[in-house]
């Protein structure tokens, strides 16, 4: 006798059918083994994307019959050696993984990576299923250089939300804030430092705490530098307001010390269940849905970023994979970055709770969105995120330099400075340097 | 001054037949490997350290000849200029501390008391572990809100810290961490001094009615001295050269209030791939360190005087 479940399971694989068969087929046509027996070094940046990588790399070496010697390191060392390496022009790895928020600039003035449009257009190196179109514009946006060079392959999408604790949340009364104003106003409701509970946490390190200023910015509808990339917006009243704002967040309603938290003491603090409010990038939702770190794990709310007087956006940070020029195997390289960003290893990403994809495609995949790894008010807040994000950084060559600057003053912001004057200072002081990198 | 240094009589000189070979010509042969390496590993990086610093020269960019232009620009950086003042500051402090508690820890130890070994070692345990896994140790306990320290304050009824996450605070706890890894180094070679001593001195000093204090001041701390400006050489060299462990803990946070010249340059030369105005702060830095031996010789000529 048929039963229900063996009726539903062979209907759905008679309805599936159709796209397996042309899957198959296609990856039946484009032959993953034309580099069989090479191999190929990969440099990834210590992050939950290089973790997932990894744990697939195998299924990689079993497609193509290339050798994979794969090593991860920490961001702090591995952005420095990338570019010192290629700067070199005797690069040790073949595939580099990197920030595109970071990196972008520096290393296509330096034009060290290869264009990947030959090989996107060359079919017998890139699968018919890999559909370059499938890739978000903000992805498409972040992955092109001004020259119109795409010399990067977006690996994935870090959206920032609002991470909140529904348990104080609900002992207070309170909803989750719609906008930046109401957000303000929870958090000093919440903030209660007798109890040692606070109402909002964030970055406040230098160098670190520029994105939680700019998530707040883009609530103006601006970011930091005009579309040409040549003069600061960093000190317009826009930027003030976003200035005061994150003052009062972080000086009245944060834990104490914050001046010196990054991702990892918020998230600590965050987890420990005294904090209403973190707002940070998606990829770090794993452990606090983890029951041997965190003491929080029937209580994390996720929200998007509320708005600001004149838009709602969130920022968004891109990761991706590129090959030196000076690479001895480009063509193995480059199936590894296509394999690396392709619709299934995407999709396995976002399980993974390693991030957010930037394929439009996974977010159309059945099994994901009825049984989303993290819930669904992850997955709607991941969502709904995706349609409002917007660039978190500028895209220049003196980046660093300029998350140092701005990153400076608003640390001073939090000992008490004037977010006015600190702003004006530090545009006045990041201005030529911004002039100079234009020059060479 | 004399004509000349040889032992050999003039007489012998002028006899030796002039068709023999000379070998004092051929001792370059021998001196040349080292002297290679010498050239190679600290004269070139030298000279290329300071061509680099004469150029406007970025890792993405093209070299434009600026001369001094990196120099002046230096001398009117306010955070370099604060970056000085703070790694003056650290290093000062990262030097007195260990040396006054390791002189005390060495005067203690050269005393027999039991269990006198096992406390030795115990108390040289923090110079051994490496000093990056340290400051992460350190790190988690200097968290204002979960770490151990303000739970250790609290229970002796004390108000929290915010130990490096302000800037006020920030390069005291530094120096603290030094501290407690370094005082050992400086213990162990001040008590080599002491146990070296004849005890003679002592014996008639307690004749004289010599209290502790006097011995101390007036036999030991001579006696000891040359040991404890080695102890100081290496904790000035230590203290000025320091990177790892405020990386680590601090990266030159809150702000820049822990920022030496260390951080700055590598921030300036790894961050901002700036590599010609970070190889000016090289060079300044080098010259810094040239003073302060300086000063080092000076005392080393006191301690003669002593």
């Amino acid at each position: 006798m048929i039963g229900r479940r063996t009726l539903l399971a062979s209907s759905a694989a008679l309805l599936a059918a159709p796209a397996i068969i042309r899957t198959v087929h296609a990856q039946s046509t484009f032959d993953w083994k034309r580099c069989k027996g090479q191999r190929v070094v990969i440099a990834l940046t210590k992050n939950p994307r290089a973790d997932c990588l990894q744990q697939h790399q195998k299924e990689f070496e079993e497609l193509t019959g290339i050798r994979v010697e794969s090593e991860q390191m920490p961001e702090q060392q591995q952005r420095p050696k990338m570019v010192m390496e290629l700067a070199s022009g005797r690069p040790s790895f073949d595939v580099t993984h990197f920030s595109l928020h970071v990196s972008k600039r520096v290393v296509g003035t330096g034009l060290w990576l290869e264009d990947m449009r030959p090989y996107l257009a060359n079919p017998a190196l890139t699968a018919p299923d890999y559909d370059w179109a499938d890739m978000s514009p903000g992805a498409l946006r972040a992955a092109t250089q001004p020259d119109g060079r795409i010399d990067s392959l977006p690996l994935e999408s870090d959206i920032w939300l609002v991470y909140y604790n529904k348990q104080l949340f609900q002992q207070k009364g309170l909803s989750f804030p719609k906008t930046f104003d109401e957000m303000l106003a929870t958090a000093r409701k919440l903030n209660d430092p007798a109890s040692g509970t606070y109402g909002f946490v964030a970055r406040g390190v230098k160098n670190a705490n520029v994105p939680v200023w700019t998530s707040i910015l883009l609530g103006q509808d601006q970011e930091t530098v005009t579309p040409d990339g040549r003069t600061l917006l960093t000190d317009t009243p826009g930027a003030i307001w976003a200035g005061e704002m994150y003052k009062s967040l972080l000086r009245e309603c944060a834990p104490p010390g914050v001046i010196g938290f990054n991702w990892n003491e918020c998230q600590t603090s965050f987890m420990q269940g005294k904090v209403g409010m973190w707002l940070d990038g998606v990829g770090f939702t794993p452990p606090l849905l983890d029951p041997k770190v965190s003491k929080i794990v029937d209580h994390v709310g996720f929200g998007v970023m509320p708005a600001g007087p004149k838009a709602q956006a969130c920022p968004v940070f891109t990761d991706a994979l590129g090959i030196p020029v000076q690479s001895k195997a480009k063509e193995a390289a480059y199936l590894y970055c296509q394999w690396a960003t392709s619709k299934q290893m995407l999709l396995n990403l976002v399980n993974m709770g390693a991030g957010a994809s930037p394929r439009l495609s996974t977010y159309q995949d059945p099994v994901l969105m009825k049984a989303s790894p993290f819930g669904q008010e992850w997955l709607q807040t991941l969502l709904a995120s995706m349609k409002i994000a917007r660039s978190g950084l500028p895209e220049i060559v003196p980046v660093n330099e300029f998350r140092d600057v701005i990153g400076i003053a608003l640390s001073n912001m939090i000992g008490g400075a004037d977010v006015a004057k600190e702003l004006h200072a530090a545009t006045t002081a990041f201005q030529p340097v911004l002039a100079q990198s234009l020059k060479t | 001054m004399s004509a000349s240094t040889t032992t050999l009589h003039p007489a012998a000189l002028a006899r030796r037949p002039t068709g023999r070979r000379n070998y004092a010509r051929q001792y370059w042969l021998f001196a040349m490997p080292a002297a290679v390496v010498v050239v190679a590993v600290i004269l070139f990086p030298w000279l290329f350290t300071f061509v680099m610093s004469v150029n406007d020269w970025k890792v993405s960019g093209n070299v434009y000849f600026v001369g001094l232009g990196n120099y002046e620009h230096l001398f009117h950086d306010p955070r370099f200029l604060w970056a000085v003042v703070r790694t003056l500051y650290f290093t000062t402090a990262a030097v007195v501390a260990p040396m006054l508690l390791g002189i005390w820890a060495a005067v203690c130890f050269a005393e027999n008391f039991k269990l006198r070994g096992a406390a030795r070692t115990i108390f040289i345990l923090p110079m051994m572990a490496t000093p990056v896994a340290i400051a992460l140790v350190w790190t988690m306990m200097f968290h204002p809100q979960l770490g151990v320290l303000n739970y250790l304050l609290s229970l002796v009824g004390l108000p929290p810290s915010s130990w490096v996450y302000s800037s006020a605070t920030v390069i005291p706890t530094l120096v603290m961490v030094e501290t407690w890894q370094w005082t050992p180094l400086v213990m162990l070679i001040v008590l080599g001094g002491i146990t070296s001593l004849p005890i003679d001195p002592y014996e008639a000093a307690v004749i004289d009615g010599a209290n502790g204090w006097q011995m101390f001041r007036y036999i030991t701390l001579p006696l000891v001295w040359p040991f404890i400006v080695v102890a100081a050489a290496m904790r000035i060299i230590d203290a000025l050269k320091a990177f790892d462990t405020i990386f680590v803990i601090t990266n030159g946070g809150p702000g820049t209030s822990s920022e030496t010249i260390n951080m700055l340059l590598y921030q300036t030369a790894f961050g901002y791939y700036d590599l010609g105005y970070a190889s000016a702060m090289v060079v300044v830095f080098f010259a810094l360190i040239l003073l302060l031996s300086g000063v080092l010789l000076r005392m080393r000529k006191w301690e003669h005087g002593v």
